[in-house]
């Protein structure tokens, strides 16, 4: 067992953890943080994507050891204050999640790469996206999503 | 799935970490960013009983500039890389390559030096630092050394760097001036490319003067395309020449057969990417 | 687009046609939702399946002491420590009286029929001891000879089953002829073979993998008398009861409970050995335990779907009139016939003729029993390989007779004056206009304009061609007429449930049998609801997927939702207004034959006066003063079972561009125009089309599951099994024509598959429209860059794929020297 303390979503966390868990097992398993979610087991699909010190991860592809110290943000952190991020709102707006199991980390994707390009271009939108499968919505709706989000026109 | 048990460790300072290795010898296996490792662990495709993690040394983050060369450390993230001015300056070449390297969410944690060290054939980075004559800065026990890029990439995920020795750093020659294009050929954006072709030539006067071609995945490491690199020479940059030039891309290599292809597609696809990435790093 | 509309205070706005936001989202977008895997009950237990990695093999022994001595491990069973507590997994539909049907135990104990089967469970206080354990499960086989090749399978060069005598399933026959619905198929074929054109074709349905995004999860909690399942699945009736029936359990003590459920496709309608399992040992144990699946044990165990060859000759006069099509069919079933199972082909049976006027059509399929994954259905389940067959033949014909394949098309199909139209299949199409939504779709698409720049290109020799690919689609879906189900020997029927509940607030609630899983169900049967009832969207709250709740329903599957679960809702709803109406006239001191119901209010007619229809729930509820003899409730329940099946249809066009120097394809432009009939959510609508258009294009140019020669999947994660990404598709121009369906009060037609059933064929016939002219007329799916590249350069059409995977995860021992130094 090796102790860990972060901070997640906001609040100060603190466990020993045995070397071999995942980030992403140590936030639904020990934290109760089912809000991210597994999607494979080669790091392809994106559905665990959270931010580490800012930035995106995907949270199965990193030991939880690897996050002592660090600040992590998940889904369940984005909203402040009872108010959702507008990307969270965005992806309601236009419709750009069905089933919701990839919406977690295609969300904390989204906000990763409006972080970096405030208004990105259709390409660039569905670019900055290619870590992170959906099989429902074939993409049009989300891709639509980050627009909105960014304040842009969007195709129809 | 989870993967086997370990025990972790995670040195601050490279002697720390070769001391970690001498202690743990083969039982041991370094991680870097670990975007090619974890998955490896988590199918249980391998389980040491060690994990010697390099993230808290923080001695090999960061490209500097040293005169003739650009040194980026073995652990500074892609994302750190592609947006770097240096490597853009003289190394452009590795930004475009790093650009479409993995996705974003792998480019934020992978590493240059553990994409290297990995040194799976069908990797984005070995391409280019074969073509650009980068040297693999390599410390052990006994201290530090040099080996050159064709003399790096041994075999299948397999390098020059001993079982008691870390990779610390990778020195790329500045070619400022040179053109460059990395053309990757993928059938899926978030795949590893069938093929890819990393070109930086120098035209002088709308003639070649000098061509650096790297393949990737065309054989148990990456390769040099040197039959084309000395038929380019002295050529004009037009597509007729290029074309000729190109012709002998699959020259010597080995491909693999896979879902994506067999090998003399792979051959075939080597001859069109390596002309048209020519034809782009000319332009 | 802007947000929520309000409803204007002085008239009421219609519910159905608004584009609502969902009722869903909120808790996806936030991360509260509920997976199957989410779940933690105390004192829990982990499952870890052991798995075959043979394709075919004899269980000589299997050692578990290992296993069971390794820490906190409670047990480790196998099939022989179960006896027949472990139930089977059914076939629901034997689609011949002579079937052959190898029995499938969830956990064979002696030999096991592919790889990935499970042999052994084990059962420890966390999933990862659970793993570290079923690594030490100890298993020898004894390989048998693998049936693989779907084709030598056929010919039983090698049994899946050895006891069973044959792979060779079931033969199901339709013949126009026979059934009297057309003529006789080998006349037109012996008659175009003289002064006609025959085209003849053997085209490839690759075996597909659903590829859900949540990985499957099964919770079982035996508490006390009753015993619940949680499961990730789509279909939690239809397991209750293959578990009563399988497991002796009574299926009133048994609870299934299907809570957010992470997508389908067709892949959640199983009943899964996991399940069957989970459920044995939580009855053994008295315990709670969870199993939830890696991606690999999905993509290697969960079903995969297709997987067909279609040998075809459609015959045709010499303009290009269309005389007759035969179609022969041989279909993988894999190791084992799954619920739906040989199913699946037939249910495309009726419609290779699909919008076209043939007059003598003959379908035959073959099911086959192979050591590969089971097959089952998979979004459009049979229609997207008859869909795919006959516009891929439209499309050749075109080509044999030398005029676009619009005009071929046109000079075929059924006219909209001539619905309602009897098919050569046997079916009813009511209604429909194929005309208009091709007229609109060409315009949108600009083809000419296309047409033109392709012409250019061609004459240019420019090293990327451009292909316009077309598929003029019709299905049946709303699953499914009962006695239709019935005559085809299925073993339910194909009815829906729902029930309306009036609370004493005037908030109501809906139960419907459906099953959604990722649909919108809870927002579109909202604004079904509120519209019928005169209620606000808001107070409308829908359940389902919980047997305990929904003590009814057959589930979700077969674009049937909208269309047997809606009309069974407003079948319910409009029980609600009849029960109320005479409390209402009671409570208005009026005669019942004077009350009136608008908008959700009772009045009576001539005066001002009347009552909400919630405040007659609020009396009901007080029951004070009711009429005489009046049951204290306006609570409603219908059960509806589907006259007919309904019939979406629309027209395609897709721009393909060819390099022709890498065989690399590109899409350029995609327009569709569905015609859905009336659509309750375009929202949810588009969603559904822009989804099912992806898994469509994606079966044409990325998916494929492929097998090596020993049996093992090679596409056995996502880094071989290619799902397109964001990055890799394009924006659609989707419209629709509206044609009302006259079989349901709504007008309304299925829409979860129609993108899928349509979208394959437009963009094959694209990338083969690109390189005609360099002789290629056939590329087989998906159409990678070495198929093109191949088909371009040389004879056929690409080609088989080549058994093997890159080799990125390296298996090294550790300390062998690969990675070592900064591994990646």
């Amino acid at each position: 067992m090796t102790r860990i303390t972060l901070t997640v979503d906001g609040a100060s966390v603190s466990d020993d953890v045995e070397p071999r868990l995942l980030l992403v097992q140590y936030l639904r398993e020990k934290l109760g943080k089912t809000g991210t979610v597994i999607g494979c087991d080669t790091s392809n699909c994106g559905a665990c994507t959270v931010h580490l010190n800012g930035t995106s991860v995907k949270s199965c592809n990193v030991l939880a050891v690897q996050a002592d110290g660090a600040e992590v943000t998940t889904i369940e952190g984005l909203a402040q204050n009872g108010e959702l991020h507008p990307v969270q709102k965005s992806f309601r707006e236009c419709h750009g999640l069905q089933c919701g199991f990839c919406t977690p980390g295609m969300i904390m994707q989204s906000v990763d790469l409006l972080n970096n390009n405030p208004k990105p271009s259709e390409e660039e939108i569905r670019l900055g996206l290619e870590g992170n499968l959906c099989r429902c919505t074939g993409y049009h709706n989300i891709v639509k999503a980050v627009q909105h989000a960014s304040g842009q026109e969007m195709h129809a | 799935m989870i993967p086997a048990a370990f025990d972790y460790v995670a040195p601050t300072s490279v002697e720390e970490a070769l001391a970690a290795l001498a202690q743990y010898g083969d039982e041991a296996k370094i991680i870097a960013g670990g975007q090619s490792l974890l998955p490896v662990l988590r199918m249980r495709l391998n389980a040491p009983e060690w994990i010697i993690d390099l993230g808290k040394i923080e001695s090999l983050r960061g490209v500097r500039d040293d005169g003739d060369a650009i040194v980026i450390g073995a652990m500074t993230p892609h994302v750190v890389v592609g947006s770097d001015a240096l490597v853009a300056e003289h190394a452009s070449l590795i930004s475009k390559a790093v650009e479409h390297l993995a996705d974003a969410q792998v480019r934020h944690r992978g590493t240059f030096g553990g994409a290297l060290a990995h040194a799976d054939p069908a990797g984005d980075l070995g391409a280019p630092a074969l073509a650009l004559g980068a040297e693999f800065v390599i410390q052990g026990p006994g201290g530090s050394r040099t080996v050159a890029a064709d003399d790096f990439f041994v075999d299948l995920f397999e390098t020059a760097i001993g079982e008691d020795e870390i990779l610390t750093e990778v020195r790329i020659p500045k070619r400022t001036g040179w053109g460059s294009t990395y053309e990757k050929f993928v059938r899926v954006a978030h795949q590893w490319p069938i093929v890819a072709v990393a070109a930086t030539v120098r035209v002088e006067g709308g003639t070649i003067a000098e061509a650096r071609i790297g393949l990737t995945n065309m054989g148990n490491t990456p390769l040099r395309a040197r039959a084309v690199e000395d038929a380019l020479v002295g050529q004009p940059a037009t597509d007729d020449a290029v074309r000729a030039a190109a012709a002998h891309a699959a020259d010597g290599t080995n491909p693999p057969s896979d879902l994506n292809g067999d090998a003399d597609y792979r051959r075939h696809l080597a001859t069109v990417l390596t002309r048209r990435a020519v034809l782009a790093a000319a332009g | 687009m802007t947000a929520t509309q309000e409803r204007p205070s002085d008239a009421v706005e219609m519910e159905i046609g608004r584009d609502r936001r969902r009722k869903e989202d909120q808790r996806l977008i936030t991360g509260r939702t509920r997976w199957t895997d989410n779940i933690t009950l105390p004192g829990m237990l982990h499952l870890a399946m052991v798995r075959s990695p043979f394709a075919h093999a004899k269980i000589a022994s299997i050692d578990v002491s290992a296993a069971k001595a390794s820490t906190n491990v409670v047990d480790v069973l196998t099939g022989a420590d179960f006896g027949e507590e472990l139930g089977a997994c059914i076939n629901a539909w034997p689609i011949t009286p002579d079937q052959v049907t190898p029995g499938h135990s969830p956990m064979p104990a002696d030999r096991v029929a592919f790889a990935g089967e499970i042999v052994a469970v084990v059962i420890a206080r966390t999933a990862a001891e659970a793993r570290d354990a079923a690594e030490l499960v100890d298993v020898e086989y004894d390989e048998l000879p693998a049936a693989l090749d779907l084709k030598k399978s056929a010919a039983d060069e090698v049994l899946a089953h050895p006891d069973l005598g044959t792979n060779k399933s079931a033969l199901w026959v339709f013949d126009s002829g026979e059934a009297g619905t057309g003529g006789n198929v080998e006349d037109a074929i012996a008659k175009a073979r003289t002064d006609g054109i025959v085209i003849e074709r053997e085209y490839r349905q690759q075996r597909l993998i659903p590829a859900f995004m949540e990985p499957r999860s099964v919770v079982v909690d035996p508490t006390g008398e009753q015993l619940t399942m949680w499961s990730a699945t789509q279909i939690p009736h239809i397991v209750r009861f293959a578990l009563a029936a399988t497991t002796g359990v009574p299926e009133s003590k048994i609870r299934v409970i299907a809570p957010d459920v992470g997508g389908g496709f067709g892949g959640k309608l199983q009943v899964t050995p996991e399940e069957w399992i989970a459920w044995a040992v939580g009855r053994r144990l008295g315990k709670p335990v969870k199993y939830t699946e890696t991606r690999s044990e999905s993509l290697m165990s969960a079903h995969h779907g297709r997987d067909q060859w279609q040998k075809l000759t459609l015959a045709a006069e010499k303009d290009g009139t269309v005389t007759g099509l035969k179609v022969e069919l041989l279909a993988d079933l894999g190791a084992y016939v799954a619920i739906v199972g040989g199913g699946v082909p037939v249910l495309g049976a009726f419609m290779f003729n699909a919008i076209y006027k043939f007059p003598a059509y003959h379908f035959a399929v073959q099911t086959v029993l192979t050591n590969k994954a089971w097959t089952d259905a998979y979004r459009g389940a049979g229609r997207p390989e008859a869909t795919y067959a006959i516009e891929r033949l439209m499309s050749e014909l075109a080509a044999e007779v030398g005029v676009d394949p619009l005009e071929i098309r046109e000079k075929n199909w059924i006219k909209h004056e001539e619905f309602p139209f009897t098919t050569v299949a046997g079916l009813e199409y009511d209604s429909g206009n194929y005309e208009a939504a091709t007229a609109k779709a060409k315009e949108m698409f600009g083809y000419d304009e296309l047409r033109a720049e392709q012409k250019q290109r061609r004459d240019a020799g420019d090293p990327v061609q451009l292909g316009i690919g077309i598929s003029t689609f019709t299905e049946m879906c709303g699953l499914a007429p009962s006695r239709v189900l019935g005559q085809l020997d299925y073993g339910a029927g194909g009815w829906e449930h729902a029930s309306v509940r009036m609370l004493a607030t005037g908030k109501v609630e809906v139960v419907t049998g459906a099953s959604a899983h990722g649909q919108g169900h809870e927002t579109a049967f909202s604004q079904i609801v509120a519209d019928r009832l005169g209620v606000a969207f808001e107070d409308v709250e829908v359940l389902h997927g919980d047997t305990a709740i929904s003590h009814k329903g057959l589930d979700t599957y077969g674009s049937r939702s909208l269309v047997v679960g809606g009309e069974a809702l407003v079948k319910a709803a409009d029980k609600v207004i009849e029960k109320a109406k005479p409390i209402a006239a009671h409570l208005l001191e009026a005669s019942v034959d004077d009350i009136e119901f608008s908008a959700g209010r009772f009045s009576v007619r001539g005066t001002d006066q009347g009552m909400a229809i919630g405040e007659i729930s609020t009396a009901v509820f007080a029951a004070h003063n009711l009429p005489d003899g009046a049951e204290p409730s306006i609570d409603a329940e219908a059960t509806y079972d589907p006259v007919n099946f309904n019939y979406p249809h629309g027209t395609h066009l897709c721009a393909m561009e060819v390099d022709t120097e890498t065989g690399a394809v590109k899409m350029r432009k995609y327009v569709c125009v569905d015609d859905i009939g009336n659509i309750v959510n375009p929202l949810i609508v588009s969603g559904q089309v822009h989804g099912g258009l992806v898994q469509g294009i994606a079966q044409a140019l990325w998916e494929e599951a492929v097998y090596d020669d020993a049996g093992t999947l090679v596409s056995g994660s996502f880094v071989d099994y290619l799902l397109p990404t964001a990055a890799d598709t394009i924006s659609f121009d989707v419209e629709h024509t509206t044609t009302p369906s006259l079989t349901n009060t709504l007008g309304t037609k299925g829409v979860g598959e129609a993108g899928t059933i349509a979208s394959t064929p437009a963009v094959v016939n694209a990338v083969v429209d690109a390189v005609r002219h360099l002789g290629v007329d056939d590329i087989q799916m998906p159409c990678t860059p070495e198929r093109v590249w191949k088909a371009i350069n040389g004879p056929g059409s690409g080609g088989a794929t080549e058994g093997a995977a890159m080799p990125h995860f390296d298996e090294s021992e550790p300390g062998q020297s690969s990675t070592e130094g900064a591994g990646a």
